[in-house]
Parts: structure tokens; sequence; C-alpha cells
């Protein structure tokens, strides 16, 4: 999956553009309507009111200095908060419209659906009775032997392992394993992405820094980057983690940006801006519900990412110590035995649970991007 | 035009220096076990003249200038746990031949199949090619790659007769390896094709096309299809490099004597000088594909000029 991410980059770079354009053409309009407004009728009462202006500062104008101020010059707004708000009032709900549009895809649900049934199950999966420890051997009572690759049956109902241990433990438990990381591997890639790249898009002077250590970056391979930093860290979780939050940042940072800057001045928002919308509610209003679908994207996106980085680091012999199972971990032991017929579901069950929560966490978030894109609200 | 080929040359030479000085720098905090074969056997006194004629005693950048030299001579330095003693370069010239031949031939079916797919795919939105297609591109960015080369070489090798690992002297043997490194590639392509051909397809002069009254075939290839595969070319570079990443795993699953296979072997024994030297060969074939294809773009697409770039930057 991130092999796409390639592709899409271009296409980022093409958007650069059209960002530029729409910059400029807010820009302008912009300088033009502030242009006209000072040409026209201010321009009359000027004279008589700069005194009073450049006397103090219009706030700080006594009661005297008012009661002197020349007729006509000002009059009093009839302004009711209320009344503007009801003007300006639709029964659209971003939040609303968002999950609407969700609940209307019904693979989606389906989708989203499995991902929190596996999702809580693998937390509740040691509770249950009759669970065993994942890393447990297990003894034949009667010869005291360990049970070693038992088919699928009633006690071991994924089979066991080349030196017993019970399957069905150890996929949960692997699965948990994978889930945390691709889990925290999201987390900290949108926090600091989503921080980096507002920074990126907000601080015109940093915009040069940024680009060319985007410049630089882009430019390695994030495969070797986790093949060498997981060949000179200790394998552990903790390494997989840090070498996939250190590359996948950036990218979401550059999205985040360039939404940034697209977003920042086109007409809706330069106006929200000149009639006075505070800070905050231009981020939760205007800003934040076009950047829900391309952050909840990558977000979800990166979680089967990072399980796949996993497998692949596992594969090459990089991966999480053996007695921590994951779903790499499981892949590439049920691969040693897959030659033998009797013995491949030791590969299939792991696959299965593996390409089955990538698909569907692929899947939920693809449709939430979709769902979450203003554009696509009716 | 010109000086945007300079800038991006010059950017991906400094991408280049920069990675090799962090592998370098970076590999230097390996335990020293990694330059000795047999190091349990030798005395402290063996393994401090060891270092030094490796020249690993002296201080950092003196290092560094050293091996920049060497890289400039085409030195990648000696191999010391795979094979002691022995030049790195030529271990990897026996071995790129057969990464370069499987790479090839993959993304060479890939192409056709990927846009084949992608135009029949456009061709009719929401019929049964598209679904089909979509499935299977969702499949492919979705699953992690180790599992369907893992079962396409359990039951391929079992549909067609043939043993599970690579062998030169015969031609079967080289069907699964190049489908599996082509399959990811034929998604991609697929997934660019379609939407560049809808893009295309909407546009007001096909309506106009249409309306004039030209044959529908003739505006599909003639108007069609030739706009929408220009910018396919920037796509190559990066399926070049989705093989590369492929071939690590493919190679060591067939047992094909490339250089993917290659950074699998030396990764699992440990061999610092020669893991330092396949990752930058990686990442200096990854910096030129990309390089490549911004340069094909500029080349191909008159609009990418350096006017619009400096502006934008």
């Amino acid at each position: 999956m991130s092999r796409f991410s390639l592709g899409e980059r271009r296409v980022e770079r093409a958007g650069d553009d059209v960002a530029l354009a729409l910059r400029n053409a807010a820009r302008e309009a912009a300088k033009n309507t502030a242009a006209g407004a000072v040409n026209g009728d201010a321009r009359q009462d000027s004279a008589r009111v700069s005194s009073y202006l450049y006397s103090a500062k219009p706030d700080d104008l006594s009661p005297e200095q008012i009661a002197a101020l020349p007729p006509g010059v000002f009059r009093l707004a009839p302004g009711d908060a209320r009344e503007a708000e009801q003007t300006g009032y639709s029964h659209y709900s971003y939040w609303g419209s968002t999950l609407r549009m969700f609940l209307a895809n019904r693979g989606a649900v389906a989708a989203l659906s499995i991902v929190i049934i596996i999702v809580l199950f693998t937390f509740i999966q040691p509770y249950l009775p009759r669970q065993s420890d994942p890393n447990l051997i297990h003894n034949s009572p009667e010869t005291g032997m360990q049970i070693i690759n038992r088919a699928p049956d009633g006690e071991f109902w994924f089979g066991t392992n080349s030196i017993g241990q019970d399957l069905w433990a150890r996929i949960w438990s692997g699965a948990r394993t994978s889930l945390f990381i691709g889990l925290t591997v999201a987390v900290i890639q949108a926090a600091i992405g989503i921080l980096m790249g507002a920074l990126w898009g907000y601080a015109r002077k940093l915009d040069f820094l940024f680009t060319e250590i985007y410049n630089i970056l882009n430019n390695i391979p994030t495969t070797i980057v986790l093949i060498l930093a997981s060949y000179i860290l200790r394998p552990s979780v903790r390494t997989i983690i840090l070498a996939m939050s250190f590359t996948s940042w950036i990218v979401l940072a550059r999205f985040i940006r360039n939404l940034t800057l697209i977003i920042r001045d086109q007409d809706f928002n330069v106006a929200s801006r000149c009639l006075g919308t505070g800070l905050r509610r231009i981020i939760t209003r205007n800003l934040l519900p076009q950047m829900v679908s391309v952050i909840m994207l990558r977000v979800a996106l990166s979680i089967p990412y990072a399980i796949d980085m996993e497998v692949f680091l596992t594969y090459i012999g990089l991966g999480v110590p053996i007695e921590t199972p994951s779903l790499g971990n499981l892949i590439n032991a049920g691969r040693i035995l897959m030659m033998s017929p009797s013995l491949r579901y030791q590969l299939i069950f792991p696959a299965i649970v593996l390409s089955l929560l990538t698909i569907c966490f692929y899947l939920t978030g693809n449709a939430f991007a979709d769902a979450a894109d203003p554009k696509n609200h009716r | 035009m010109l000086l945007y080929i300079a800038k991006r040359l010059g950017r991906a030479f400094v991408s280049l220096c920069l990675i090799i000085i962090v592998v370098f720098v970076l590999l230097r905090q390996m335990p020293i076990e990694g330059y000795f074969a047999s190091f349990d056997k030798m005395t402290p006194i063996q393994v401090e003249n060891g270092l030094r004629k490796l020249g690993l005693l002296d201080p950092l950048p003196a290092q560094l200038l050293n091996f920049f030299g060497q890289l400039a001579r085409g030195n990648l330095g000696i191999s010391t746990r795979y094979r002691q003693n022995y030049p790195i370069s030529r271990i990897i010239a026996q071995k790129a031949p057969f990464s370069l031949r499987f790479g090839l031939i993959a993304v060479g079916i890939s192409i056709p199949l990927g846009l084949g797919l992608g135009v029949l795919m456009a061709r009719r939105k929401g019929g049964a090619w598209d679904r089909m297609g979509t499935v299977y591109i969702v499949f492919m960015q979705a699953v992690p790659s180790a599992i369907y080369y893992l079962f396409l070489q359990l039951y391929g090798t079992q549909a067609l007769n043939i043993s599970l690992l690579y062998n030169p002297d015969k031609w079967q043997t080289m069907v699964l390896p190049v489908i599996s490194l082509a399959m990811p590639s034929v998604a991609y392509f697929a997934m660019w094709m379609r939407r560049y051909t809808v893009d295309e397809a909407n546009k007001e002069y096909i309506k106009l096309a249409r309306v004039k009254g030209v044959p529908a075939m003739a505006v599909w290839f003639r108007h069609v299809f030739r706009n929408a595969v220009v910018p396919i070319v920037q796509l190559i570079p990066n399926s070049l490099l989705l093989t590369l990443a492929g071939s690590i795993y493919v190679e060591s699953l067939y047992s094909i004597p490339g250089m993917g296979g290659l950074m699998v072997d030396v990764i699992k024994r440990q061999d610092n000088t020669m893991v330092q030297a396949l990752v930058i060969i990686f990442a200096v074939l990854t910096i030129v594909g990309l390089l490549l294809g911004d340069l094909a773009m500029a080349l191909v697409d008159p609009r990418i000029s350096l006017a619009k770039r400096t502006e934008a930057r």
C-alpha cells in the first residue's frame, strides 16, 4: 500500500501549482476590495474624522469627545446578534452529514464492524474462559510429550504450532501486537504531522526550510530507512514504531500544509476573516472540516501499512523477537512449514486474520475519507 | 528548462550525499563483530589490528572522506562475513544482472497490462471490468505483499508442477517470480490510468468531438487515450522502484541470486560493510528513479517550466 504513495506525491506536486494560483487570485481579490473601500465613501468623511482618530485611539474617546463629534458621521447601527445568526443559519451539520454519508455506504459499515469486532476481541480474548497463554507449551497429559503440530480441533481451535503452543492464543496475541504497532504509529504520525504541517502552512518563513527538508527526506526510500533503523537498533516493537514514525510524518505534514495554503486564501475563508471570525472558529469551522478527510485517510491507511511493514521486517530478519507473538512472526513461522499440506493451517490462519484486518482498515479509511469530504455533502 | 534540470540534479546530489553520510555514520555505531568472520576466536590485539587495517580507528570525518574517495573510484569496500575479504563491487556485479532481468521483464509486462486494465475500467464506470479491477487494486494495496507472494508461490508451483525455487536452466521457473513482481505494478498503473482516462473523457473537447460525430473508437484512441497516457510516463520510474522493493521479498523466496535476496542474506549475517553498500545502492537507484521520473515529466509536459517552479517554491 505504501508503494502507491509515490504516485500521490506527484499529484500533490501538481496540486501545488493550483494552490499557488488560488492563493494569488484570493490575494488580488482581497486587495481590490480593500482599495475600493478606501476610495469610496470613507474618503469624504475622513478629513473631518481624522482629527479625532489621531488625537486618541477611537476606543478611548471620552464622553465629551463623543458628544463633540459632528452629527451624521457615526450612526448607531441597528444590530441584533441573534438575528444575524439566523440569516446565516443552515441546517447543515458537518459531522451529521459525514455520519450519514458513511452509514449510507453498506460495505464500509460492514468493514468498520469487522474492524471493531476484531479490535475488541483481541483485547477481550485473554479474559475469556479457557484461553491459554500464547507462549505456553502444551504437554499431553497421557504421554507428557509436547503437543506438536496438532491440527485444529475442539481443544485447539486453530491447532498448535511446531513447539506445541496454542495457535488460537498466539494469533490474537499477535494481532494485539500488530494493532498496537499500527495504532501507535498512526497516532504519533498524526500528532507530529498535523503540528508540523500547520507550522509549515501558517509560518511563511518556515516554508523554505520545510520544503527543502521535505525534498531531501522524500528522496530517501522508506524501506531503506526502516531496514537501516531496525538493523542498527535492537529489533523490538519500540524500534519498529520509532522507525516508522520517523519516516511517515512528513507525508502527512505536506498534505496538511498544502490544504492549509489552499483553504486559507479561499474566498469563503477570506470573507470569514474579514467579518472578524475568531481564529478558533476559523480553525474548527473553516479549516478542520476540509482536512478531516485527508487526515483520516492518511491515518487509517497508515495502520495497514505499519502492519505490512512489520511483516516485511520480520521476513528479512529484523522484526520483533520471536517470544513476542506478532502477525509477522506467525506468518514467518507458517511459511517455513508451508510445504507440507497438513501443516498449512499454520500459515493460512494468521494470513486470513492479517488480510481481514488490513483490508477492512483500508476500506473503512477510504469510505470515511469520502464521507468526510465536504464536497460530497449534499 | 536547463536550469530546472540542473536544480533537480543538484537536489538529487545533495540527498545522495546526505544519505551516504547518514548511512556511513550510523553503521559505524554497530557492534564490531560485524567486521570479522570469526570474532569469538580472536584475541583483543587481533581485533584491534583488524580494525586498524580496515581504517576503523581513524576519526570519523577522516573515515568518511576516505569512503567518499573509495566510492568515487567505484570501490564499495570489501565484504567481511558474507564472503570474507572479497570486493563487494565484484559480488554485486554477479548479482545485479539477475535483478535487472527480472525487474525489467516485470515492469515491461506490467505497463501494457496495467494500462489496458485501466482503460477497460474507465470505459464503463461501474461495469464488470471496473468492479473486478477495483477489487484487484484494493487487494493489492491493502493486503501485505508477503501474503500474496507466499500463496502465489505455494499454489502456483503446484499448479504448474515446477520446483519451488528458481532454476536458471528452466525458463518455466521464471514465470512466477515475474508475475509476483508485476502484480503490484499492474494495480498501480491501472489505478492511475483509470483516473487519468476518466478525467480526460469528461473534458469539453471530447464532448465536442462526439457532437461533431467523430467515431467512438477514434475518440477513445486518438484523443482520450493519447492524452491520458502522457502522465503515465512519470509513473514508470516509480514502478521500477516498486519492483525493487518487491525484489527483496521475491528474490529470497525463490532463491534468485539477485541483489534483493542478497540484502536479506547479509542482514541475517550482520555483514556491516555489505549492508552499507547495498543500502547505498538501493538509495542511489531510488534517487535516480525519482530524478528520471521528474525529468521525463518535464520533457513530456510543457506546462512544467522553471518559471512556475521557482515561484511555487
